[in-house]
């Protein structure tokens, strides 16, 4: 048994130790809002919070979890600056398709957290990692900007 | 032959076109429906798809008693904003405040709504008129209601925002209280409906969002349908579907087109916890349509499970099966086309002299193009639930073509389409991927295998980047005389790549009208002496629709071409592009042997170099094309009209020491006519913009031996935000009504790459006639 604490829940999972953390959250906990994009770390569309950290879920097997603060985006608008970023994105329409945009909200979110005003290298470097075949880029930058732009103001 | 062969040939060809088809016994016309083929009247747009249209208000809008207004959406949702827009169309038609309306995806049931078939950006130039027409006729119900309730004249009652009042005595009666009575009315005679004026409209054509980076502050923005779900990760996908009892497969596919599992081992997959079941999952022969590659499916209680269990399978391939597709190599494969491309082959358009003008030449230029083969690689990787239960088959997936996934089941069910129902779920990306219903197959083939139970068949991104229909990939030679003047006198081009129709009958190693009206045969340059060939090209593994299909390489060549013969008659790009173009005036795109035009009227949709003329003096003109650039840096241009729309953009390029290219602004002027959203229009140029400067930069799968190269995007690279421009502006052109509407998913995309790579040669003086350009600048 594999014990997860997900989105503040205590979760008792009968999992082998090596199944990837993104399997575990769909196909178990069926929290389906962390996607499958690529399974090797290439894209993002996974992308989870471990302890605050942005984490690839489809790497992290279930034991690297154990004892860590796992937050996914079903959790986002309960957090301050997640919620901010989910509005922003809502204000300057960034989804298209939608698939990938739960993993860019969660890497960007990350990002503000640790950097509240991130210069334009800061943002390509934090997001680089996150693939939007839509091609949504200008808007998901512009979206973080506009977050960061109204830190003084939260 | 199955259903879905039928409705795929329809969707992509005219009517017309079968007539004349079945003259020259075409190959693809084979598969086609005989009985439309031998009727008479010839039909365009919405009217010529299976299905055709249907303005029904009952069909698509219901009002509940708390005036709730429910609009059916029947089109496939992949991002371009379809739910949103055309929810649009009839809130503002009927006069529903948008707070107040709901949608609800349809099923398949082509019968019901009409063509469901989301690809050729269609949804709405199809489907605008249509949807206002079923606003209208619900909007007129509930006035007749009110009307009836009053004891007044139809004539004295008008419906406001969620109301209709009583113009006399300024009696109300909300959408709510009518809407019981306005049901069980008839539905208003076409002929009867009175559309809205322009000047009553409060969100048809309306800017709102975001323009060129910054934000309408309007408060009254309608908000996207799915918006917030997306962002609170509440959107249901097909990946998203969930069920009791579910079982999740997995399907090891042949690696090489038509090979065959000769011997399989699968003790060590059976002890991995979890796996249920193996299976070998039949394979269709080519020309196989939508039917699936078959293989080995592991059958699992998850996801994790499932792709374990594959991973511990021995299976040996019989690859004699496959023919020469397992000696299928990318790079001998160019050097073929190439070296056809020498010489003649089927012409397929001619007019004056090609030969004498190049014979008489003060000038020649040559140069042959190359695209590879790409894989549409949506973030969603195919991925389908099917269950089956007691002889009736029930399938939950992300398809572009949900009647094609409908028959496909049957088909291979041997049951009736009534006892097949197709839930439509969101769309993580399509770009022509899913217009292919083979995943959906495949889970009808295991879900027999389980009574009762669903099945879930998920794609991982290899099995996407290995199994895709590819785009396909082509060799474009070109060759044009100049004057002493630099002026064109000659144009021959010739294109080859492997056709789409190898997938429905014998190999016609040919490209169809549908392919070739994709901006090859429909070249609009005014040139005294013209010659389009297009030699033989055999398919070696599935090729498809890619977002823009074949328009892709038409353009790169014709685009990159026409800045090589500006270079060597010295002249300006964009003044020699204009004097390529001639003076304004109409093309019929039929009157050219294997003429195609989307499917469109050509009287209402002619080629229209006024139009193609204006995109290119705006994007130019915003881009201050001229200016000066500094060192490394350059301006390049590229025009295309496709899906009777018309593009052109300016792209700002730094190629810097290291080979690195930097994209620092883009101007796209888009000429689509009359707009309803223009805030989706301008998002889907944005991503049009970054999927093109991908395919410049580095998207290609190569084969050798017949399998793939590149497996996951670790090598099969696709755009990242570090490619994107700096700065995206789009230019709507022409939008006011007095313009047909056009398609706008797929016609941002063709011009993108031979912009850069026009643009690329301004800030290196380095000609990119292959794609992608990976490492050539370094």
């Amino acid at each position: 048994m594999i014990n997860l604490t997900i989105n503040g829940q205590a979760h008792e999972l009968d999992v082998p130790d090596d199944m990837p953390l993104l399997w575990a959250l769909r196909d178990v906990v069926k929290l389906t809002g962390t996607k499958f994009g690529c399974g090797i770390a290439q894209c993002g569309a996974c992308t989870v919070h471990l302890d605050g950290t942005a984490m690839r879920s489809c790497v992290t097997p279930v034991s690297g979890a154990v004892g860590r603060e796992i937050t996914t985006i079903e959790a986002m608008s309960d957090d301050k600056v997640g919620k901010r970023v989910q509005q922003a994105w809502l204000e300057l329409g960034v989804a298209q398709c939608g698939y990938c945009q739960g993993g860019q909200i969660m890497t960007a979110t990350a990002l503000l957290k640790q950097n509240s005003k991130p210069d334009a290298s800061e943002i390509r470097d934090a997001m680089n990692g996150n693939l939007c075949r839509c091609g949504t880029y200008n808007r998901i930058f512009a979206a973080i900007e506009q977050v960061s732009d109204t830190e003084e103001q939260s | 032959m199955s259903k879905s062969h039928d409705s795929l040939l329809l969707a992509n060809v005219s009517r017309r076109r079968f007539l004349k088809g079945l003259a020259v016994g075409s190959a693809l016309v084979v598969a086609a429906r005989w009985d439309l083929a031998f009727a008479e009247e010839v039909k365009y747009g919405a009217e010529a798809m299976p299905g055709g249209w249907v303005d029904n208000p009952n069909v698509f809008i219901s009002i509940d008693g708390n005036g709730t207004v429910t609009v059916i959406n029947h089109r496939a949702e992949m991002g371009q904003g379809i739910r949103t827009s055309l929810a649009l169309v009839a809130a503002d038609e009927l006069g529903a405040d948008w707070d107040r309306v709901r949608v609800e995806q349809a099923e398949a049931d082509q019968d019901k709504y009409g063509n469901q078939n989301t690809d050729g950006s269609r949804s709405m130039r199809h489907w605008y008129e249509p949807m206002r027409r079923a606003a209208a006729g619900a909007r007129q119900m509930l006035e007749q209601a009110a009307a009836n309730q009053w004891g007044v004249p139809v004539e004295e009652v008008e419906t406001r925002v969620q109301e209709v009042v009583h113009k006399g005595s300024d009696r109300t009666l909300g959408f709510g209280e009518l809407a019981a009575a306005a049901r069980v009315l008839d539905v208003p005679a076409r002929e009867n409906l009175t559309l809205k004026d322009d000047s009553q409209l409060r969100y048809i054509g309306r800017e709102t969002g975001l323009v060129n980076g910054e934000l309408k502050n309007d408060n009254s923005r309608p908000p996207a349908i799915d918006g917030e779900d997306i962002v609170t990760g509440k959107a249901r996908f097909g990946a998203d579907v969930q069920m009791d009892d579910m079982l999740y497969a997995v399907i090891a596919r042949p690696p090489v087109l038509g090979a065959r599992v000769k011997s399989l081992d699968d003790t060590k997959a059976k002890n991995v916890p979890g796996v249920v079941k193996i299976l070998q999952t039949e394979g269709t022969d080519m020309p196989a349509g939508f039917n699936p590659l078959g293989g080995v499916a592991v059958v699992a209680e998850n996801t994790w499970a499932a792709i374990r269990g594959r991973e511990a399978l021995s299976i040996n391939w019989d690859l004699e099966a496959a023919g020469d597709n397992a000696s299928y190599t990318s790079e001998a494969y160019r050097q073929t086309l190439e070296q056809r491309a020498e010489s003649s082959g089927k012409t397929v358009r001619e007019s004056g002299d090609v030969d004498k003008a190049l014979e008489n030449a003060d000038q020649r230029v040559t140069a042959t193009y190359y695209m590879p083969h790409m894989a549409q690689a949506p973030m969603e990787p195919p991925v389908a639930v099917v269950r089956i239960k007691n002889g009736k088959a029930e399938a939950w997936a992300p398809v572009q073509h949900p009647r094609a996934a409908r028959d496909g089941i049957a088909a291979v069910l041997g049951i009736d389409l009534e006892n097949v129902t197709v839930h439509q779920t969101l769309l993580g990306g399509g770009f022509g991927r899913k217009s292919k219903p083979d995943f959906v197959i495949e889970a009808a083939r295991l879900a027999k295998e389980f009574e009762g139970r669903p099945v879930r068949v998920q794609w991982t991104r290899e099995d996407d980047i290995r199994h895709t229909y590819f785009h396909a990939v082509s060799v474009d030679r070109l060759d044009a005389a100049l004057d002493s003047d630099g002026k064109a006198t000659g144009w021959l081009h010739r294109t080859l790549s492997p056709s789409i129709g190898s997938l429905f009958a014998e190999d016609p190693k040919h490209k169809g009208d549908f392919e070739l009206g994709m901006g090859f045969n429909t070249m609009p340059f005014d040139i005294p002496s013209i010659r389009l060939e297009n030699p033989k090209a055999a398919a070696h593994t599935r090729i498809g629709w890619f977002r823009a299909v074949y328009n892709l390489p038409h353009a790169y060549a014709i685009q990159s071409f026409a800045a090589e013969m500006a270079e060597a008659a010295g002249k300006d790009h964009r003044d020699y592009l204009l004097e390529l173009l001639g003076e304004p005036r109409q093309i019929n795109p039929e009157k050219f042997e294997d003429g195609w035009n989307y499917g469109e009227n050509p009287d209402i949709y002619p080629i229209d170099i006024g139009r193609m003329r204006a995109v290119v003096e705006r994007a130019t003109k915003e881009a201050d094309w001229g200016k000066e650039s500094a060192k490394g840096r350059g301006l390049g241009l590229a025009m295309h009209h496709s899906f009777v729309s018309y593009t052109a953009i300016v792209l700002d390029v730094e190629v810097d020491d290291s080979g690195e290219v930097i994209v620092h602004r883009a101007d796209i002027a888009f000429d689509c006519g009359q707009t309803v959203n223009p805030e989706r229009i301008r998002s889907q140029l944005e991503g049009a913009c970054v999927m093109g400067i991908g395919i410049a930069l580095h998207s290609e799968v190569s084969f050798k031996d017949g399998d793939t190269e590149q497996t996951n995007f670790d090598r099969y690279q696709i755009p990242r935000m570090v490619n994107a421009p700096r700065e995206v502006h789009v230019h709507l052109v022409n939008s006011g009504k007095d313009a047909p509407m056009g398609g706008v998913g797929e016609p941002g995309l063709p011009p993108v790459a031979p912009a850069l790579c026009n643009a690329v040669f301004a800030a290196t003086g380095k000609r990119i006639r292959r794609l992608p350009i990976g490492n050539q600048l370094s």
